[in-house]
């Protein structure tokens, strides 16, 4: 072997250093880091809102200043909530981004895993059951919370999927359509236990299973960042057999991989992430479906990038939940009301240049 | 003996398809096993490259058993180019090849210099390195199946495992494919199994010809004892002329007509 340079363009890179070498996307990267800046402006935009309105260098200051009087009122209120809107939009990005690379499906989402909608059933249950029986949502919840019952519900979810998706290995095609077949069961009882609950209660269950950020706090913070702070590091670190996996089962066995425990692992992750991000925010529909396309589509890869469908994701929802507080003001929509109505034509347009 | 089959008993489901084989080869050489349809020679490719656990006796990479081996360490010996494999869209060739350097890389090592010139190695012995930057679904059908085989080379292993490398190839094609994989051992000394359809270039390209029928090793050796008239009626149950290939002087078989079927 004489020379093996090349002037080739290509779309990554290799950076190496001390025996270490990565590949790199130039364009992941600049989508990753163009992504944080809109979704630091976006936050602090979202952040001038509520009852008291500030300017942006007014949001800007009282985050950094504690003597400012409306440090309070910033880091109380207002911080906690445009961060889980991040965090969550996130999560469940990524969450996205792996399932749909495991089903070879790009329709593929935690919802077929059974996660947001065991979550929404478990929550909907919680609450008209409760509800009936302590006369309001005080009684079991007060000891329980939603979020905790919404996390049983999505771990329990995919869990039954798992089980009755499992046959001597994971198969994409099988994992997506025992996925439907279970998720359009855990509906039909939700909407069943809507028609018989109290009109209280069902209303205040159909918030949360719309998905909404309204009242978020530090609480709804941590659970979702610690996920995240221990789930992204690994999912990296899995990349690489994700993108191996994309090849038949024999190729990739042949390759070294042990297909069967890669899968499940990547999947378990996926499953944790939107289990998480749904008991802090509910199930805000489209983030985990859209991202990873936009991203894929963005940063021209094959395969959804990991990095930069998060990133993707965290926009998205931080976005749809400032028109979510402005469009309609003074009433508030529902977020995930807003990400489907804003996730779904991007999406479409998307599809539609690649047509061209 | 680099490879072994010690009575390996091989099935899917609750068939079962090869039933106590015992099969070895050398270091240094080319098998290839033939057979009629169904006769479990892919099943037993499988296995030998550790892509089906046997159900009963076990296979032996240079004496270990290959189960109880990381898998990632087998890889690093041991190519398999599965049968009719597939690759995500979109794919170039180099992307293709350079996948053959997973076993060598970790997280914190994804693209060593010597990846790099192993795959630049891997193109140029298959005369892919002008193609490079095609996309896969470009290329004619040789040249994605030299891809493949770039890809298993790029792998870096002596031990190649190869199942119907010439299938869908037309006869022009064929004959490359196989004078690579001829190149590969004569030049590398890499040891080499195949299963291949076509009779006459199976006993051209071959050290060593492994007959199979009904999950059995009928015969094995040398092409000239194994593809004999008689072979011709037991395995395939075709009534055939075996003469000398006026070229390579191996045997080629002339077939007549089938025995059961008149």
């Amino acid at each position: 072997m004489t020379t093996t340079t090349r002037t080739r363009t290509r779309a990554s890179v290799p950076l190496r250093a001390a025996g270490l070498s990565w590949r790199v996307r130039p364009r992941g990267v600049a989508v990753t880091v163009g992504g944080l800046l809109a979704l630091a402006l976006l936050m602090a935009l979202n952040m001038r809102l509520g009852d008291l309105p500030l300017g942006l260098a007014d949001v800007v200051r009282a985050t950094f200043d504690p003597s400012v009087p409306e440090h309070f009122v910033v880091m109380e209120l207002r911080l906690p909530r445009a961060l889980t809107g991040a965090l969550v939009g996130a999560a469940l990005a990524l969450s996205g981004a792996i399932i749909q690379s495991i089903a070879r499906n790009p329709l593929a989402s935690p919802e077929i895993l059974g996660v947001t909608t065991g979550a929404s059933v478990t929550v909907v249950a919680g609450v008209v059951m409760s509800g009936s029986a302590y006369g309001g949502v005080s009684g079991l919840f007060s000891a329980l919370g939603i979020p905790a019952l919404a996390l049983l519900g999505g771990l329990a979810g995919a869990a039954i999927v798992y089980a009755l998706a499992w046959r001597r290995g994971l198969d994409g095609y099988r994992l997506v359509l025992v996925g439907i077949g279970v998720a359009a069961v855990f509906t039909n009882v939700k909407y069943w236990l809507l028609t018989v609950g109290d009109v209280n209660d069902t209303g205040r269950a159909m918030v949360w299973i719309s998905g909404s950020l309204n009242g978020r706090g530090w609480e709804h913070v941590v659970p979702v960042g610690l996920a995240l702070a221990v789930l992204v590091p690994l999912t990296l670190i899995g990349t690489r057999s994700l993108d191996a996996l994309r090849y038949g089962d024999d190729t990739v066995t042949a390759l070294g991989v042990r297909v069967n425990p890669a899968r499940a692992l990547m999947l378990l992750a996926a499953v944790l992430l939107a289990a998480v991000a749904t008991a802090s925010a509910g199930p805000i529909a489209f983030v985990a479906l859209a991202s990873p396309q936009i991203a894929l589509r963005v940063v021209r890869c094959a395969q959804p990038p990991l990095l930069s469908s998060a990133v993707t994701g965290a926009v998205l929802a931080t976005g749809a939940d400032l028109i979510a507080r402005t469009a309609f003001s003074p009433i508030e929509l529902p977020v995930g009301v807003v990400t489907a109505v804003l996730g779904a034509p991007y999406l479409i347009h998307l599809i539609w240049r690649a047509r061209k | 003996m680099r490879l072994q089959a010690a009575g390996v008993t091989l099935g899917y489901g609750d068939r079962v398809v090869v039933d106590g084989l015992d099969l070895g080869i050398e270091a240094g050489t080319v098998t290839t096993i033939i057979g009629p349809n169904g006769c479990g020679k892919s099943t037993l490719l499988r296995a030998l490259g550790r892509l089906l656990k046997p159900r009963g006796g076990e296979v032996l990479l240079d004496g270990r058993r290959i189960d109880g081996m990381p898998t990632r360490e087998v890889a690093k010996v041991l190519g398999v180019l599965p049968q009719a494999p597939t690759a995500p869209e979109g794919l170039t060739v180099a992307d293709l090849v350079a996948r053959g350097r997973h076993p060598h890389q970790t997280w914190y090592r994804q693209w060593s210099s010597d990846d790099e010139s192993a795959v630049a190695l891997a193109l140029e012995l298959t005369g892919l390195t002008d193609l490079a930057e095609r996309p896969l679904d470009e290329l004619s059908g040789g040249q994605r199946q030299r891809a493949w085989i770039s890809m298993a080379l790029a792998q870096g292993t002596d031990l190649l495992l190869l199942d119907e490398p010439t299938t869908f190839l037309d006869l022009a094609h064929q004959v490359e494919v196989l004078e690579l994989v001829r190149n590969l051992h004569q030049e590398a000394g890499r040891t080499i199994v195949m299963v291949l359809h076509d009779l006459n270039l199976a006993a051209r390209y071959a050290d060593r010809l492994v007959a199979m029928r009904g999950g059995r090793v009928v015969a094995a050796g040398g092409p000239h004892e194994v593809l004999t008239e008689e072979l011709m009626r037991e395995v395939f149950e075709l009534d055939a002329k075996v003469i000398a290939d006026p070229v390579a002087g191996t045997p080629m078989v002339v077939p007549i007509r089938p025995l059961s079927r008149p």
